[in-house]
């Protein structure tokens, strides 16, 4: 109980930050849009090549966009050191972990249903009948993506040349993610009656084990 | 300040080791703090003051050794959050209040009625009237301040203090004086690194000396206290 109690207060506390500034969500909308409109002048794709590559290219905006969002993840908390106060405060660390995970899911999240409209009118794919699917998809990908990237983000926080580190670990890491999104969102924009539930299934197997590795080794990773 | 609500706690540190790499910060440092001391740890940057205070907190893992919390029979207690802990780093969120500061803090601990505990703290710290702005548009004093606060808020038998009044303009430093009297007197254990001798290393009932991670000089086995304090500010 008392780390689900301190996970949504430590929730509220990452929400109200983030709402009171929008620092993160900011700059991660502007940097997918900025993406997607390149990449449209850029290939100037048609309807067919939009559907048959356009679930790379976004998810491939997402990633880089996470890996933005989630450099300030730790780092903010060493600017003041309320990191230590919170390992002080907390009973169970790994609050703090859940507490921002759940938190870069849903800027994330947020993130991508802001641009899908912007994404489905530049290249023209359909987006409507799949919503559902496309919603569940996106939840998928980003609560793995936020995993990773949240525990690297510990971990590159407390390194020498930490900006570029969390780029480095994190991408290759989520190749896995990046190809089992984007072929599922590929079959979705394609108009297959057939939901990839071997993708889906590969990305909550992901997710279900990246988060029991950082239950078991997250207190190690706030260590001094 | 806050009447006492806690039980007199000391803190025993047995044949500490902390390694980063090869370097030792502290090598089998041991050392028995009664409850209700005031100590002062001096000694030059490096000298291992800020890793054993760290480590007294928890916040560090000792490489070899173990500390404990002991009552005034000195037995070993179990205690989940035993320490305040107030260091240079004020350790509370620029982008929130000082009020949303401390409930967060209080929620977080678990402190029953946290709005009427940060409301008397704010009260207790003089920051009653600025409790809604943000942290981040207070003067350096004003933010240890809330650091105070967010250390008292679960009553702790000890008190950490790592350069707590470094930076702080003069009437700062006496406020702060005033308060660690006060928590002095009230029967808290206090342990704090200081630089320089002041108003505040002059509350010391005990001086302890570091240098390069052991204990060289204390008061406690007949080192001078003033020579001691002298490293403060080396």
């Amino acid at each position: 109980m008392a780390l689900l109690s301190n996970t949504a207060v430590l929730l509220g506390k990452e929400l109200r930050t983030e709402f009171r500034s929008r620092e993160l969500l900011t700059t991660t909308t502007v940097f997918v849009l900025i993406v997607i409109v390149l990449f449209s002048f850029s290939f100037d794709p048609t309807s067919a090549e939009s559907r048959r590559f356009g679930a790379g290219l976004l998810w491939l905006a997402f990633l880089f966009a996470a890996s933005l969002m989630l450099q300030p993840c730790f780092l903010r908390e060493q600017t003041s050191d309320t990191l230590s106060a919170l390992r002080l405060s907390v009973s169970d660390p790994f609050a703090i972990f859940l507490a921002k995970l759940v938190a870069n899911t849903l800027f994330l999240l947020l993130t991508e249903l802001m641009l899908l409209p912007v994404f489905a009118v530049m290249y023209n794919v359909p987006v409507l009948a799949t919503l559902h699917w496309l919603i569940l998809v996106f939840f998928l990908g980003s609560l793995g993506v936020s995993i990773a990237g949240t525990a690297l983000s510990a971990i590159s926080a407390q390194a020498r040349m930490r900006e570029l580190l969390l780029p480095l670990l994190l991408l290759p890491l989520l190749t896995p993610i990046l190809v089992a999104s984007t072929e599922v969102t590929a079959a979705l924009f394609g108009g297959s009656p057939y939901v990839q539930w071997k993708g889906l299934g590969f990305l909550a197997v992901f997710d279900v084990a990246f988060l029991t590795t950082l239950w078991l080794l997250g207190e190690y990773l706030l260590e001094e | 300040m806050t009447p006492p609500s806690f039980s007199p706690t000391g803190i025993r540190f047995e044949n500490i080791d902390k390694r980063y790499g090869g370097l030792y910060a502290l090598r089998r440092v041991s050392l028995e703090i009664a409850a209700g001391e005031c100590v002062v740890f001096a000694g030059r940057n490096g000298s291992g003051k800020t890793t054993l205070l760290r480590i007294a907190a928890r916040l560090a893992r000792p490489s070899g050794g173990s500390v404990s919390f002991v009552n005034s029979r000195a037995e070993k207690v179990e205690t989940l959050l035993p320490a305040g802990f107030v260091a240079h780093a004020t350790m509370v969120y620029d982008e929130l209040t000082a009020e949303e500061n401390l409930l967060l803090f209080a929620r977080l601990q678990g402190i029953a009625e946290p709005a009427e505990r940060a409301a008397k703290l704010l009260r207790e710290v003089g920051l009653e009237e600025r409790r809604k702005s943000l942290v981040r548009t207070f003067s350096r004093g004003m933010r240890q301040r809330v650091a105070i606060a967010r250390a008292l808020l679960n009553q702790p038998a000890v008190l950490l203090l790592d350069e707590p009044a470094t930076g702080l303009d003069p009437q700062g430093v006496n406020w702060f004086a005033e308060t660690i009297r006060g928590l002095r007197d009230s029967g808290r254990t206090i342990l704090m690194s200081l630089h320089g001798e002041s108003e505040v290393s002059n509350l010391a009932t005990r001086a302890i000396q570091l240098d390069s991670g052991s204990v060289v000089a204390d008061t406690r086995t007949g080192a001078n206290f003033r020579s001691i304090l002298s490293f403060a500010g080396a």
